[in-house]
């Protein structure tokens, strides 16, 4: 198979191509904008559902790969590839992206074109940033993905966009710059770009350990990890209904997928080493930032104070990987936390992006995201409450939701690793049982809190859609997960297996 | 003694472009308002035609003439290549905006066409005397340009500013040249390189007529401390003089950079290694702090000038081919970023008023969502967002730094552009999440600025997609 169809290629570009015509109908036929954006969302989501199909669960090694030499002064090629950790994210963001076209249909008027086409770009280089296999060609996708992030906040967003934007642009590029510093380091030293290289090349543990904080500031901003996580709120909240979804479900998980690519297989050692303050932060993140989400009065801040907490379960399970090995010395076992953490973030994506569409249901109702401007919702909205009451329950991790899988797993992981570790990370049962329920609680019932609540009307065809397409694949997952563990199980054992060698 | 004839094919583009220029001159005094045009032609035939002559002189190694006092080699033409560009963008760009000023007069082109001709005396100079006059023809040339517009207070004060200024800067070369000549008995570049390399250590002396040169040759580049003119003149001339001097000039300086300290001085290479450390650091500081306070948007462009030359600097001092090659790349795209830059500027300045604060960029994206987004090209190409050529620049400069074990620098480095990044999407901020002013007008401005404005932000993201030929190029012009 020495031609096949470039389809990592035609993920990437596609969109972006789509993106440039809706800009240009914009100007043309505006008329047509929604249904051509929503045709290039389609395709690209029909696109990508062969690399589902024709995945071969058996290997660890890159599939579907496409390398051609880009820049050859210095070595960098546009190399694609996908194994079973970045594959399900790519179905993620097409699949996302398709809900986000559908969600702006009638909400957006201003400027349509350009938010429609600020999503398609988005998503082609958000698939180029889980496919690319050349660190420099990740790291121009990763950066790149800024301006249009930039844009959608800044110019579709809440009364303070331009506060939240403005941070949230600053403390991404801050974190990647020193990435950046660390990759042309790598570089140097082994002359290739290539992520494979990375991963295999010796480092001495100074160098390891400054790899991996270099790598860290990139990421722990992104995922976001406390304490550099106060631009998630202020960017979630202030962001369009779309770019809240996006956020959530696709951008957070870029900073777990690059521990997993980069920081860990990388700097094997130092990240042994540093495991306290991975496995510090994310409990932080999960008690703390549970209790904060609690107090919120703002529904978007809550979810986004909850999607916090909820990364910090991937990182911890991520990581629980070298507190097993060094207790047991042994890999047996410590797969599982990975998967656990990989199974929370497909999760987390499906129902934080659910969370945030229900949020934007409300808000295109009533203008506010105070939660005590609603109340009694349910006896307007009795189709949305059920969806509203799913996603909740998915939230807090209710057993036959997705978002019971990924926290069970690593928490039985952590039972492993230490029991006080466990004791923390379970917190989170009662802490997401508390902010999810307690919001749904003052939101859906009670008496009808006000006259403009009691005007309400139930959701369209259009959110049903939206919240239902949603739905599936939180139920279905969270009652056989075993399809996308056997996708992911190859890339994890693999991964483990490298990342217990020393390389000193 | 003989005398024998020197050969006169290496230097043909600068006598084309001498001849030319006098000839546009006489032609200019025998033209009314109403044909001024053919002055406009005849100055783009003759670059173009410069560019054609250059090719066809070039040859793959130096060439040297006129007793070794210049030198027609590879990196020259590329150089020279560029710069015949920029000023090609220049006359482009400023020919609405002086007609609308009554400004649209023969002397801005010859007086282009005599600094383009400096710059081209500057890049090929291979003997410390012809990189003095190539120097000073360019200076003039720009002092008068920048003092056209004589009506104008604000020209005028920053033409004498930046006279004075640059008569001490000169004098200082002059004076670091001329220690130089008394410490190793030649001005000759090659022969001085020999004598540096073959003497023991570096004598006091050397060092001393060093720091003379690199305070010279750091005043007309823009570094920190020797940046004081840069603002004000940036700020007073009219827009297209503002163009002309913040562009091409910098590729002139770099060959400058390049002739003086690497072909010259390279064996002092860990004495001025060290002083440029200083300087190039301190100018991507202020730079890119002070940057921030300006309301002016000339003004803002040239203090990110300042810190962008901190960063070509840093490729300078890396001291190896790789780092010569990464600060001519910076330079060459830095030019195409700062051409785009100051040509929106034109693009949106009208008879009366001239667009040069931020807030005049209030809502662009409603008046022109394309050149809006060109100027987004800009903004973040200069801030080093990837997918703009910016990137790559600066991607080649940290590359050649790390490269020769100053990964400190490098972070450094990356420290400031986050600080400058804050004043590039400021201006973004103001083109797209503000509401244009009432009554603002869709943005109208001759075709042909239009189109040429166009390909030159096309130019900075194609460049950023697919940098490799240009970094190719570079990498062919310095061999060592």
């Amino acid at each position: 198979m020495t031609a096949h169809f470039p389809i990592l290629s035609v993920l990437l570009w596609l969109p972006i191509v789509g993106g440039l015509v809706v800009l240009a109908a914009g100007r043309v036929a505006p008329t047509s904008v929604r249904w051509l954006a929503l045709l290039f969302s389609l395709v690209t989501f029909a696109v990508s559902l062969p690399l589902w199909t024709q995945f071969d669960t058996s290997t660890a090694s890159m599939q579907f790969v496409e390398n051609i030499p880009w820049i050859s002064t210095f070595n960098v090629h546009y190399a694609l590839g996908v194994d079973g950790i970045a594959m399900p994210l790519i179905l993620l963001t097409t699949f996302m992206t398709v809900l986000v076209v559908i969600a702006g249909w009638e909400v957006i008027q201003y400027k349509l074109a350009q938010y429609m086409a600020a999503f398609l770009i988005m998503e082609g280089l958000m698939d180029g940033v889980f496919s690319a296999t050349d660190g420099l060609l990740f790291y121009v996708l990763w950066e790149a993905m800024l301006i249009p992030m930039f844009i959608i906040i800044g110019v579709w967003g809440g009364p303070r966009r331009v506060y939240a934007t403005i941070k949230f642009f600053l403390y991404t590029f801050l974190g990647s710059v020193f990435m950046l510093v660390a990759i042309i380091y790598m570089y140097v030293q082994s002359g290739s770009f290539d992520i494979q290289t990375f991963q295999q090349m010796p480092l001495g543990m100074t160098a390891q350990i400054l790899i991996f904080v270099a790598f860290l500031l990139a990421f722990a901003v992104k995922v976001p990890m406390w304490p550099v996580h106060t631009w998630l709120p202020d960017a979630h909240v202030e962001a369009p209904t779309g770019g809240s979804v996006i956020l959530a479900a696709i951008l957070l998980k870029m900073g777990a997928y690059g521990f997993l690519r980069f920081s860990m297989p990388i700097a094997p050692d130092a990240s042994q080493s540093l495991t306290w303050l991975i496995v510090a932060l994310s409990l932080i993140a999960i008690i703390y930032i549970g209790f904060v989400a609690i107090v919120q009065a703002d529904m978007k801040k809550l979810v986004a104070y909850s999607s916090v907490a909820h990364m910090g379960f991937v990182t911890l399970g991520f990581f629980l990987l070298f507190m097993i090995f060094g207790k047991t010395a042994s890999v047996s076992g410590t797969a599982m936390g990975v998967e656990g953490g990989m199974i929370q973030m497909i999760s987390h994506g499906f129902i934080s992006g659910a969370m945030f569409l229900c949020v934007g249901v409300l808000y295109d109702r009533l203008h506010t995201r105070e939660i005590k401007a609603y109340g009694g919702v349910i006896n307007m909205m009795p189709a949305f409450a059920f969806f509203f009451v799913l996603f909740a329950m998915a939230n807090c991790g209710l057993p036959g939701t997705s978002g019971f899988v990924g926290e069970w797993l690593v928490i039985l992981t952590a039972m492993k690793a230490n029991f006080w570790i466990a004791f923390g990370a379970a917190f989170t049962l009662f802490l997401g049982a508390a902010y999810s329920l307690w919001l749904v609680k003052r939101v859906l019932y009670g008496p009808v809190g006000n006259d403009h609540v009691a005007d309400m009307k139930d959701i369209s065809k259009r959110e049903f859609l939206i919240l239902g397409l949603c739905a599936i694949p939180v139920i279905v997952f969270g009652i056989w997960p075993a399809p996308l563990l056997d996708v992911m199980h190859a890339s994890v054992m693999n991964l483990v297996h490298h990342v217990v060698q020393s390389k000193l | 003694m003989n005398f024998t004839l020197p050969a006169f094919t290496p230097a043909v583009p600068e006598m084309f472009v001498l001849g030319m220029s006098c000839f546009i001159l006489l032609v200019d005094v025998f033209l009314n308002d109403r044909n001024r045009a053919v002055t406009w032609w005849l100055s783009l035939a003759t670059i173009a035609a410069t560019a054609w002559l250059t090719v066809a002189v070039a040859q793959g190694g130096g060439l040297l003439t006129f007793d070794n006092m210049f030198v027609n080699d590879r990196m020259g033409n590329v150089l020279k290549l560029f710069t015949y560009l920029t000023v090609a963008l220049v006359f482009l760009y400023s020919r609405d905006y002086l007609a609308e000023r009554n400004l649209f007069k023969g002397e801005f082109y010859v007086l282009g066409l005599f600094g383009m001709l400096g710059m081209m005396v500057m890049i090929s100079a291979h003997n410390f005397l012809t990189i003095y006059l190539g120097l000073e023809l360019l200076s003039l040339s720009l002092y008068a340009m920048i003092a056209l517009d004589r009506d104008s207070g604000v020209a005028s004060e920053s033409a004498m500013k930046y006279f004075v200024l640059g008569a001490i800067a000169s004098g200082t070369l002059l004076y670091g040249m001329s220690i130089l000549y008394g410490a190793t008995g030649t001005l000759d570049i090659t022969k001085l390189g020999v004598h540096i390399a073959e003497s023991p250590a570096a004598s006091i002396g050397l060092i001393f007529s060093l720091g003379f040169v690199i305070v010279g040759l750091c005043f007309k580049l823009g570094a920190v401390p020797f940046h004081m003119w840069l603002p004000d003149v940036y700020e007073g001339a009219s827009t297209p003089v503002t163009l002309y001097v913040g562009s091409a000039p910098k590729l002139a300086a770099f060959a400058l950079f390049m002739r003086l300290l690497v072909e010259g001085l390279g064996g002092l290479h860990d004495e001025w290694r060290t002083m440029l450390i200083v300087i190039s650091v301190l100018s991507m500081a202020i730079g890119s702090v002070v940057a921030i306070a300006q309301t002016n948007l000339k003004r803002m462009l040239a203090y990110s000038t300042i810190s962008h030359v901190g960063f070509i600097l840093l490729g300078i001092l890396a001291g190896t081919a790789a780092g010569y090659q990464s600060a001519m790349f910076y330079t060459v795209t830095y030019v195409i970023m700062a051409a785009a830059g100051f040509g929106m500027i034109i693009l949106l300045a009208r008879k009366g008023f001239e667009s040069d604060r931020i807030d005049d960029f209030k809502g662009l994206n409603e008046r022109s969502p394309w050149f809006a987004a060109v100027m987004l090209a800009v903004m973040f190409g200069m801030a080093g967002v990837p997918p703009f050529v910016g990137f790559f620049a600066k991607l080649y400069v940290l590359r050649a730094v790390i490269d020769a074990g100053m990964t400190w620098l490098a972070v450094v480095a990356v420290f400031f552009s986050i600080i400058s990044a804050y004043y590039y999407i400021r201006v973004v901020k103001i083109m797209y999440f503000d509401r244009a002013p009432e009554g603002a007008r869709p943005v109208e401005s001759g075709l042909d600025l239009r189109w040429v404005l166009s390909g030159n932000g096309l130019a900075i993201l194609l460049l950023g997609v697919l940098p490799g030929p240009l970094m190719a190029l570079c990498a062919r012009a310095i061999t060592f």
